[in-house]
């Protein structure tokens, strides 16, 4: 059956007649600017520049001087999900964001208005080794499985600093209350609980390896159980999970930085590293990526040090740096967060707007389908009235796979029915109230 | 003797002409007139002397050249915690909240942190002045209106008090108790709403019970600290600045200040759109809550957080921009941008950062505008200040030019140079 409804949607794919975007500001981000057309054909950019091949049967959108620019795309949010922390235990892992989607969030459509297509649905920090999280794609109306990007490589958070030692010396809020303490409760004890991680993940592959290699020698032997909480570190060893590290302080980068190379994984996104400035030559030295705030600080002590030009420093010395919101809100003006990093830093447009579109994606390993303007890639656009890194820039339209998903337009068009709809559903509440409620209040 | 008395009358003058200088060749925009091309912008003694496109120069003037440079006056945060509050996360850094519900003699002006770490960062984006507030309780405590500079909070200070903070009581089933899980039944909720009310009420008629009995000059009146400070609000003297979110919370503070015959003004009021009539009608101002924040309920518009500005512009209503925050107070002029995005025109977005909370605050005699007569709280730019990618290129507070060197640009600076 499901097949079947596959076979429609791929016909129905297949029978969209091509898309061409005209009279565009393009911003590509990749391959700088350029006034003209894009040619979408099943859901994919075929053709991007000043002129493009017009087929008889294409869809033409005047895009009348709007700027289109990549979908934005978003490497580290908690929306889109029934739960974001299982902070029970310190090691979390056998946990999976993608269990918990929650596709009816109002906040993808929020975000969607904001430009963002692409985001990173994160398991929370509360742990040293927290869950899995996965990338979606913010296909409004679509079920869970409908919004999963196809492809992404899952990811594993880890996470560092104040947020994994707080359930190991929390205060007696009550009285009579105990809580149990969880270790760890110091900067030291959070290492070492992801070092024992990976070392038992280590000895977990180990074993199986053993016992695939006697297996294909034909001796007799017993597979070893599953866990379903190593599998995951396993993953990351081997390079087919991301490892993505919350962190903030100089000194708890480094030592993720050095811990990710006694076990030989790379970390392709730090998260937050809001000091990722003070380190960000190792950073760069050992092929890690950065995710960071624009100008966020001072809400904790490991906030204190934070500056809005981090990302701009970050990347000066060559490290592979996107913004990320963390926030159902911000993550609706991302390029306004990008603008920051002109002001605070002096990069230019495209590497302002690298940050919030390429680089994230690949952070994500998902920069082959998206991130840019080219050809080849999903036609996943983004158009804005004004050019989008100007705070008066409004979000006209917003594409994934050359599929419409927000239309300013046909959104205020729809408000006043939506309205009377309401109304309408309301005051049938309201009646069938009135007409039960003689009825309840009988004894039974 | 003489000696020490000419080195007075050095340092005196030195001090003078510190602030006392003619700005030329910018784009003066003055907010409460047109913009002035190649003006000339003369401040004596830290006060605007004369704005124009000629003005008299006295001799020997210290002249700043301000060339394709833009001149607007220093923008106000209508509500800040600034001063009070440091790291949020760490209680020992944060002085805002107060134990108990009737706190009108706490006074936020003498707790402000003159070496707050915040105030140097929101100065270097063009903010020179912010309304910072207790908050907590039901009156939380008198707000303060400062200047981001001074030694000490006597020298930061512009008007304190500057407010009465009232958080209007409203029917809440979530639980902020700690250790509180899921929420209270409503029936609950709301016989503590409608027994805070009544709190409320009775304090009021004990402040006017006090008045009386103050008046009436009696042998047994004794001095109570919580009272005083209750007198200027009850003479209308001290505007009552009131937290109600929700249209119920608004409506019932507009009944209540107008009962009581105090001077309203309303904050965060989010949904200020739906009463927006009445508040045109009633003549009460608006400090609002940011702009880039998510819509209230699921099903609203999800541009209405945007569009509040523009909608209370429409109806007529007066309203200034507040950050309500410490650590983002600097992004109070993206607020106004937003706004302008979503249909506020420019100028009005512009004048709800200076002109507009002047008038509200009731010193618009000396601050909100380029005019003669007014303190020289100025900012230079290179271009519009509501624009992320505009540079704020020098800061003038009472015509004294203000360090915009802060923990940020330090840092940077530091590690930018690390090898």
């Amino acid at each position: 059956m499901r097949r079947y409804a596959l076979c429609l949607l791929a016909s129905w794919a297949l029978a969209a007649p091509p898309i061409v975007i005209r009279n565009a500001n393009v911003l590509t981000v990749t391959k700088g600017r350029y006034q003209g057309s894009i040619l979408v054909r099943d859901g994919k950019i075929v053709e991007a520049g000043p002129k493009v091949t017009i087929p008889p049967d294409a869809q033409v959108i005047e895009a009348g001087g709007q700027y289109v620019m990549p979908g934005i795309v978003d490497p580290h949010s908690h929306i889109a999900t029934e739960s974001v922390n299982e902070g029970s235990v310190s090691v979390s892992s056998m946990v999976s964001v993608e269990d918990v989607l929650d596709p009816e969030d109002i906040a993808i459509y929020r975000a969607l208005a904001g430009g963002v297509t692409t985001i990173a649905v994160m398991h929370g920090s509360a742990n040293a080794v927290g869950g899995q999280c996965t990338v979606i794609k913010l296909r409004w109306g679509r079920d869970a499985r409908g919004l999963l990007f196809e492809g992404a490589p899952p990811i594993l958070k880890f996470a560092m600093g104040e947020n994994p030692k707080r359930r190991g010396s929390l205060p007696s809020l009550l009285p009579g209350v105990t809580v149990q303490p969880r270790y760890p409760a110091t900067r030291m004890g959070v290492e070492d609980v992801m070092r024992q991680a990976f070392l038992e993940a280590r000895a977990y592959r180990e074993e199986w390896r053993r016992y695939e290699e006697k297996r294909q020698r034909g001796e007799p032997a017993i597979p070893p159980r599953r866990d379903l909480r190593l599998e995951p570190l396993v993953e990351v060893l081997e390079g087919r999970r991301l490892a993505h590290v919350h962190c903030y302080r100089a000194d708890e980068i480094l030592a993720v930085l050095r811990l990710s190379q006694e076990f030989n994984f790379r970390i392709p996104a730090l998260i937050h590293v809001l000091e990722g400035y003070k380190v960000a030559r190792e950073i760069a030295a050992a092929g890690a990526g950065a995710s960071t705030f624009t100008d966020w600080w001072a809400y904790k002590v490991e906030a204190y040090d934070a500056i809005p030009y981090n990302a701009a420093l970050m990347v000066r010395k060559g490290v592979l740096v996107s913004l990320n919101s963390d926030s159902a809100e911000l993550m609706r003006h991302m390029n306004q967060e990008a603008a920051k990093t002109i002001k605070y830093g002096g990069l230019s447009e495209d590497e302002a707007l690298a940050l919030i579109t390429i680089n994230p994606a690949r952070q994500l390993g998902v920069d082959k389908r998206v991130g840019s303007i080219e050809p080849g890639k999903d036609a996943d656009l983004v158009f804005f009235d004004r050019h989008p890194l100007s705070n008066y820039a409004k979000v006209l339209r917003v594409m994934i796979e050359g599929q419409i998903y927000f239309d300013r337009d046909r959104d205020m068009s729809r408000r006043a029915e939506l309205e009377a709809r309401k109304k309408a559903l309301l005051e049938r509440a309201r009646e069938r109230e009135k007409k039960q409620a003689p009825a309840r209040r009988r004894p039974a | 003797m003489r000696e020490l008395f000419v080195c007075l009358v050095c340092v005196a003058s030195l001090a003078a002409a510190d602030n006392t200088f003619l700005l030329r060749g910018a784009t003066i925009h003055p907010v409460s007139g047109p913009e002035i091309r190649d003006g000339m912008l003369l401040v004596k003694d830290g006060v605007i002397a004369e704005v124009g496109t000629k003005v008299a120069v006295p001799r020997g003037v210290r002249v700043i050249e301000a060339r394709g440079l833009h001149v607007y006056p220093g923008l106000i945060d209508s509500g800040t915690q600034l001063g009070l509050a440091e790291i949020s996360s760490v209680r020992e850094t944060v002085d805002t909240t107060e134990i108990g519900d009737f706190n009108p003699q706490l006074r936020a002006i003498i707790a402000v942190h003159p070496a707050s770490e915040h105030i140097p960062v929101t100065r270097a984006n063009g903010i020179t002045t912010a309304v910072t507030l207790p908050s907590g309780g039901i009156i939380s405590g008198q707000g303060a209106l400062i200047h981001l500079d001074g030694w000490t909070w006597e020298q930061m200070q512009v008007q304190a008090p500057v407010c009465m903070v009232l958080q209007f009581p409203v029917i809440q089933t979530r639980q902020e108790r700690p250790g509180a899980r899921g929420p209270r039944p409503f029936s609950e909720a709301k016989r503590d709403y409608e027994r805070r009310l009544q709190q409320l009420r009775e304090f009021f008629e004990q402040a006017r019970r006090y008045q009386k009995a103050k008046l009436a000059g009696s042998p047994e009146f004794r001095t109570d600290a919580r009272m005083e400070a209750m007198l200027p609000v009850l003479e209308g003297k001290l505007p009552v600045l009131v937290h109600a979110v929700r249209e119920r919370a608004i409506r019932e503070a507009i009944a209540f200040a107008e009962s009581q015959k105090i001077r309203l003004v309303l904050a965060e009021a989010r949904e200020a759109w739906k009463v927006a009539d009445l508040l045109k009608q009633k003549n009460i101002p608006v400090i609002l809550g940011p702009t880039l924040e998510l819509p209230l309920e699921e099903d609203d518009p999800y541009d209405k957080a945007y569009t509040l500005p523009a909608e209370l512009h429409r109806a007529g209503v007066k309203f200034a921009f507040a950050s309500f925050s410490t650590s983002f107070a600097r992004n109070l002029p993206y607020q106004a941008a937003m706004a302008v995005a979503f249909g506020l025109p420019y100028e009005e977005a512009l004048k709800a950062l200076t002109l507009y909370p002047a008038q509200i605050w009731g010193v618009s005699d000396k601050l909100g505008s380029i005019e003669k007569g007014k303190w020289a709280d100025l900012i230079v730019t290179d271009g519009d200040p509501l624009e992320t990618r505009t540079q704020i290129k020098r800061v003038f507070i009472q015509g004294r030019e203000v360090d915009l060197s802060n923990k940020h640009l330090r840092l940077y600076e530091i590690y930018s140079r690390r090898p």
